[in-house]
């Protein structure tokens, strides 16, 4: 089912309201943002110079900092009384981004989580189970208004106690759940332990995950756990745009549809800012053409991804971004070559007998960079045969993959830490060494 | 006859071994033989308990990777060249062995831990030179 009739617009319709809302947004900002105004006048371009979309990339970037340098409510384009509710992104490194929603702002907000979630399967039928965790943290409270919107019966049970979380999926019969992936699979692994099997003894039968990477290898593994006819729907936000809503997968499973309407993709070269052409892989750049509070124009995301054009079998107009390859951020410089955390997954998740967790350890050894891959055994055995091959295996595919050579460290079943919200699998102790 | 050995991985770390004894011993499992073989990075702990499935289960339990394994107790006479004239035989037979260690349970013989992929083969053979082992009854009320 498509939620909304602006989900099928014309080509031509979508740009005609882009065009409208995006002009009026940068006349808003110009205006009312002194940090706006500022960056817009030093590169000499005024609110009637955008005449066309062509004429986006002329606009200066936002990015992570301008939020730090303009905390807490500098880059906000409405009075604070205007304001609903504040978020903020844990800032682990620095000052927190603080976010802000006026009334129209939650209403969009709402608008465009129910449309991913209608994409993703959701229906007012559903019990949905929402573990992502309570708070600052923009994820669990925008899937709670969409699915709400939507008619859902919602279980608002965040992250932790994953014994309970289970005895509620049991009882409460939740047939749909929302969890980063890896917590996902951290409750299969509970259940089992409880001696519930999700596949024959729980009813979810569609996850919608966000907030991490969902990379193919880790969908299979959680059709492994949660059963075969599991929808599994990846979709994306971040607070700085809004929090989840900015797109998701429908059922077709081919690239994340982005409300277009609401917000204006662009795919970058990282290095040179130089905007590439349709189709090509680079940085995701966000421009929001209808939010009131904080109207970020050409946000830079450090997403890598793609954008297809074409129409979907859905019946959806709107352009898709294809799942993320990882995040500028993300991304390791291991002796010189670009590591994602998602190509190491997707190796461990493809060797028979071991389990889907894993850390990364990338040190200094000497003057070079090592890089060490921990995985848990999932199988039990006698033979150092077997031990062997499993280590030869990872080492091999990891070669073919990165063409780097890595340790292998086998480690006994639930050895590796498990997360609750994003997983941080990568340990990258050479800023310590220097 | 056949006996359960259980197998554990462990990684090479400092007070990996004591956990898993500390688990045996809180479920009041007796260990009658051990032998631990190790690479750099972890090894494999092989152990002939007298409750071999409740050893297995709450190792399992306790987040170990552990299994039960098939091996032969074969009781070896306490004579200078009782085992070389039962491995003769055994090698004659073309059946590898895979691994074995020592278990002592009276003070007159000397058993070994024996484990091939060719059970009943390496069976045969025990029984036609007349060569005794134990069974999994005799290990319980040890």
């Amino acid at each position: 089912m498509i939620w909304a009739k602006e989900e099928t617009l014309s080509r031509q319709e979508m740009e005609r309201l882009q065009l409208e809302r995006l002009q009026e947004t940068v006349n808003r900002v110009y205006e009312r943002v002194p940090a706006y105004r500022a960056k817009m006048d030093a590169c000499g371009i005024k609110p009637k110079d955008i005449k066309s979309l062509e004429d986006l990339k002329r606009l200066p970037f936002v990015t992570k900092q301008d939020l730090r340098d303009n905390y807490p409510f500098g880059l906000f384009a409405v009075p604070k009384e205007e304001l609903l509710r504040i978020h903020a992104s844990s800032g682990t490194t620095g000052k927190p981004t603080v976010v802000g929603y006026t009334k129209g702002d939650m209403d969009t907000w709402t608008e465009c989580v129910s449309r991913i979630a209608c994409a993703g399967g959701a229906t007012p039928k559903d019990v949905a189970q929402i573990c992502f965790g309570y708070g600052m943290f923009t994820g669990a409270l925008g899937l709670h208004y969409g699915l709400e919107n939507i008619g859902a019966t919602i279980v608002p049970s965040s992250t932790g106690n994953s014994e309970k979380q289970i005895m509620y999926m049991k009882d409460f019969g939740t047939s749909l759940l929302v969890a980063t992936p890896s917590y996902a699979l951290r409750l299969a692994e509970v259940a089992r332990e409880m001696g519930v099997d999700p596949k024959t003894d729980l009813n979810v039968k569609i996850g919608l995950v966000g907030s991490e990477l969902l990379t193919d290898a880790m969908r299979e593994e959680m059709h492994k756990c949660w059963g075969e006819n599991m929808l599994v729907t990846s979709n994306y936000g971040m607070s700085e745009l809004m929090g989840p809503g900015v797109s998701g997968e429908c059922e077709y499973l081919c690239g994340m549809h982005i409300n277009e309407d609401f917000f204006i993709p662009e795919i970058i070269n990282p290095e040179t800012g130089e905007v590439l052409p349709a189709g090509e892989w680079g940085e995701l750049v966000i421009t929001c053409i209808k939010k009131e509070a904080l109207p970020l124009i050409r946000y830079r995301t450090k997403d890598i991804t793609r954008l297809i054009y074409e129409p979907c079998k859905c019946g959806r107009t709107t352009v898709r971004m294809e799942n993320l390859s990882g995040r500028s951020d993300d991304m390791l410089k291991i002796r010189g070559v670009n590591v994602f955390p998602s190509q190491i997954e997707e190796v461990v998740l493809s060797v028979e007998g071991l389990g889907p967790h894993y850390e990364i350890i990338v040190e200094r050894d000497g003057y070079a960079d090592k890089l060490s891959v921990r995985v848990e055994l999932a199988t039990a055995t006698d033979s150092f045969k077997v031990l062997e091959a499993i280590e030869k295996t990872v080492k091999s595919k990891l070669k073919v993959m990165l063409g780097l050579d890595a340790k292998v460290i086998l480690e006994s079943p639930n050895t590796l830490a498990r997360f609750e919200g994003k997983a941080k699998r990568v340990r990258d102790l050479r800023k310590e060494q220097k | 006859m056949t006996v359960n050995q259980v197998s554990v991985f462990i990684e090479n770390r400092q007070g990996r071994l004591g956990e898993v004894l500390q688990v045996l011993k809180d479920n009041d499992v007796n260990i009658l033989s051990i032998s631990l073989a190790d690479t750099t990075e972890y090894g494999l702990l092989r152990l002939i308990v007298n409750k071999p499935e409740h050893a297995k289960e709450v190792l399992l339990k306790a987040g170990f990777s552990s299994m039960l394994t098939e091996v032969l107790i074969i009781k070896v006479p306490h004579v200078a060249g009782a085992l070389q004239n039962i491995l003769a035989e055994i090698a004659k037979a073309n059946v590898s062995i895979e691994y074995m260690y020592g278990l002592s349970v009276e003070s007159n013989d000397a058993s070994i831990v024996m484990k091939t992929n060719e059970l009943s083969e390496a069976e045969a053979v025990l029984n036609n030179i007349h060569v005794n082992t134990m069974s999994s009854k005799e290990i319980e009320a040890l």
